[in-house]
């Protein structure tokens, strides 16, 4: 009984491992969102947003059939580890990312299109290169998005549930997370125990946005975007 | 800057037009372009050569987008561009220099600062390729020349117009561009201060000595600064040559000019008075039509040439005038008068007819009625003339 924190650590290694993923695969699939000219980038961006409506065992279903033995992804997988990417950690991963790019992709793209271009203009017309001209003119003016972007897809992970019980399977150490704990301490009637773990992740959940929403604020309101 | 000082200072570029196409900067191209359903296209060919070129126009005559495709920020449909031996578009060829490598200075009329940035990183910005020794001694020195030094440390968003039009400046200056690009960046300022910018510009360019593409509707910036005028409308040239070539003489015209004047009259000249400054004009109408005096124009006698008078400009007597400075009085009886919210519009048969505005009181106190004869009274100034 009481709380396993063992579960806890799991959630927030998976949490920031997804975030930072999110945050590397994030923002070149925003740039393109918010600078690329091409006329089917309607259908593409439709994609991206699919996690948002679909529900998350759909996804989880679609993600268990691509990570499993007969899908070339699994298969090579399997050739490299000797292990199916279902039910691991990995797998995890994989699934949250999917699970929770819209939530990274759309403030970092709607930032990104929110600088002014004459600032993109100017910048190149100083010689600097597109990547020049995103460290140091588009991404710095971008800071809220980003760090919006970020604790979304943190939070998001955190309180996931359905995909992480169609890919991950309840597996204690490796895919057990909290959201997955509580479920179970209900099913087995422990409601002490699902009580106090439901209370833990809301009192670390409602922290470390708080925290990350401090800083935000902070970043507009003391060090106007340095 | 100082090591660049020992430049020859070349002949003042030449006045002659047409522009010789040896210019360095040579831009021949179209751009079509589509907003909210209208469609408009530039179709251009200018030269520019070492020192001020105005650029001249209404606004949405196509002056930013004609920097734009200079700069490569946007992409000409059609035709070449090309700075002394280096080509920098060629639709034929593929040629597409980027913005980054165009060695182009241009100042945006919104400046764009980086907000962000301190005013001496906003200098340095365009530095990157130097060693930060170096930077740091081409970034002070170009603060120094501007008279910014004590801004330095504040961040862009924080200095007020004159001062943030002095760093936009100093940031594409200290870059040395291959050709300068300033859309309306002293719009907005007071004389002075515009004045002061413009003297540290000129003293700039005697060393530097590149094209300098100055855009601006006002005709005082356009006498002050420039050798050579380019008059845009609706994506054309319509006009080149000297400021007091163009901007004297009477232009082709256009929309933008014809706006306002509710009197537009064909006239044909029938004296010129050089020594005076104006010239006589006939405007065809009953018994022999009206003669009015104008300022002088380029055209001679028997030339035609379209007169536009607003109707606010046009004073109303009810009795014969006498002693007044402005040369034209012409006799004529109301026709009828009509209330527009706060102004009255009259129409006026004095052989011609004219349309004449007057204020609600002017009309009470002068009972003014259909029929009652009255005497107009128009300043040689006021009389407009444009080619037909």
């Amino acid at each position: 009984m009481g709380i396993d924190w063992q579960t806890f650590r799991l959630t927030l290694q998976l949490a920031f491992t997804v975030s930072l993923v999110l945050l590397l695969l994030g923002l070149p699939i925003a740039y393109w969102i918010a600078f690329s000219r091409w006329r089917w980038k309607f259908l593409f961006e439709a994609v991206i947003a699919l996690p948002i409506v679909l529900p998350p065992t759909v996804l989880g279903f679609y993600v268990l059939v691509a990570l499993g033995p007969r899908s070339p992804l699994g298969r090579w997988w399997i050739a490299l580890t000797g292990h199916t990417l279902a039910f691991t950690f990995a797998g995890l991963v994989i699934g949250s990312i999917l699970y929770s790019l819209p939530f990274a992709v759309q403030p970092f793209a709607a930032s990104f299109s929110a600088v002014d271009t004459r600032l993109i203009s100017a910048s190149a017309t100083l010689g600097a290169s597109r990547l020049r001209t995103f460290l140091r003119v588009i991404a710095p003016l971008s800071a809220p998005g980003l760090i919006t972007g970020i604790a979304l897809s943190f939070a998001h992970t955190m309180g996931e549930f359905g995909v992480v019980l169609m890919v991950g399977g309840n597996i204690p150490g490796v895919t057990r997370t909290v959201s997955i704990d509580i479920y179970d301490r209900v099913q087995s009637s422990d409601y002490a125990g699902a009580n106090q773990t439901a209370l833990a992740l809301l009192v670390v959940c409602f922290a470390l946005l708080a925290l990350v929403y401090g800083l935000n604020r902070r970043a507009w309101v003391i060090h106007p975007i340095k | 800057m100082s090591d660049i000082r020992t430049m020859v200072d070349v002949a003042a570029p030449s006045r002659d037009t047409p522009i010789p196409s040896t210019a360095p900067l040579h831009a021949k191209f179209q751009k079509r372009l589509q907003s909210r359903g209208n469609e408009f296209l530039l179709d251009v060919a200018i030269d520019a050569t070492p020192g001020f070129t105005i650029l001249f126009g209404a606004s949405g005559a196509g002056k930013t987008t004609l920097l734009d495709c200079l700069a490569g920020i946007t992409t000409p449909d059609s035709g070449r561009i090309s700075l002394a031996d280096r080509l920098l578009f060629d639709f034929s060829c593929a040629v597409n220099v980027t913005t980054a490598q165009r060695r182009v200075g241009y100042v945006f009329q919104s400046l764009a600062l980086f907000p962000h940035m301190t005013v001496e990183a906003n200098v340095a910005y365009g530095l990157a390729h130097l060693s930060p020794a170096e930077r740091t001694r081409r970034t002070t020195s170009l603060l120094e020349a501007f008279r910014i030094s004590h801004l330095a440390r504040r961040k862009a968003r924080g200095i007020s117009g004159g001062e943030s039009q002095r760093v936009a400046l100093a940031r594409t200056l200290v870059t040395d561009p291959d050709f300068l690009l300033l859309d309306e960046p002293l719009a907005a300022l007071d004389a002075p201060t515009k004045a002061s910018i413009i003297d540290d510009l000129r003293e700039w360019n005697r060393t530097h000595n590149i094209p300098i593409l100055y855009v601006t509707h006002s005709r005082d910036e356009a006498f002050a600064l420039g050798e050579r005028l380019i008059v845009l409308d609706a994506g054309r040239v319509v006009a080149h040559g000297t400021p007091h070539e163009v901007l004297s003489a009477p232009l082709v015209e256009t929309v933008a000019q014809l706006a306002g004047f509710e009197n537009i009259f064909d006239s044909v000249v029938e004296a010129v008075r050089p020594e005076r400054g104006t010239m006589t004009c006939r405007i065809a109408g009953d018994a022999g039509g009206v003669v009015l005096e104008t300022p002088l124009v380029r055209g001679g006698v028997g030339s035609m040439l379209r007169i536009g008078i607003r109707a606010g400009d046009i004073l109303l007597a009810t009795s014969p005038p006498t002693g007044l400075s402005a040369r034209n009085v012409i006799p004529g009886r109301i026709q009828s008068l009509e209330q527009r919210d706060v102004i009255v519009s009259a129409r006026v048969r004095c052989r011609i007819e004219m349309e004449v505005h007057l204020t609600l009181a002017a009309r009470d106190s002068l009972e003014l009625t259909p029929g009652k004869e009255v005497w107009l009274v128009i300043k040689t100034h006021s009389c407009h003339l444009m080619q037909r």
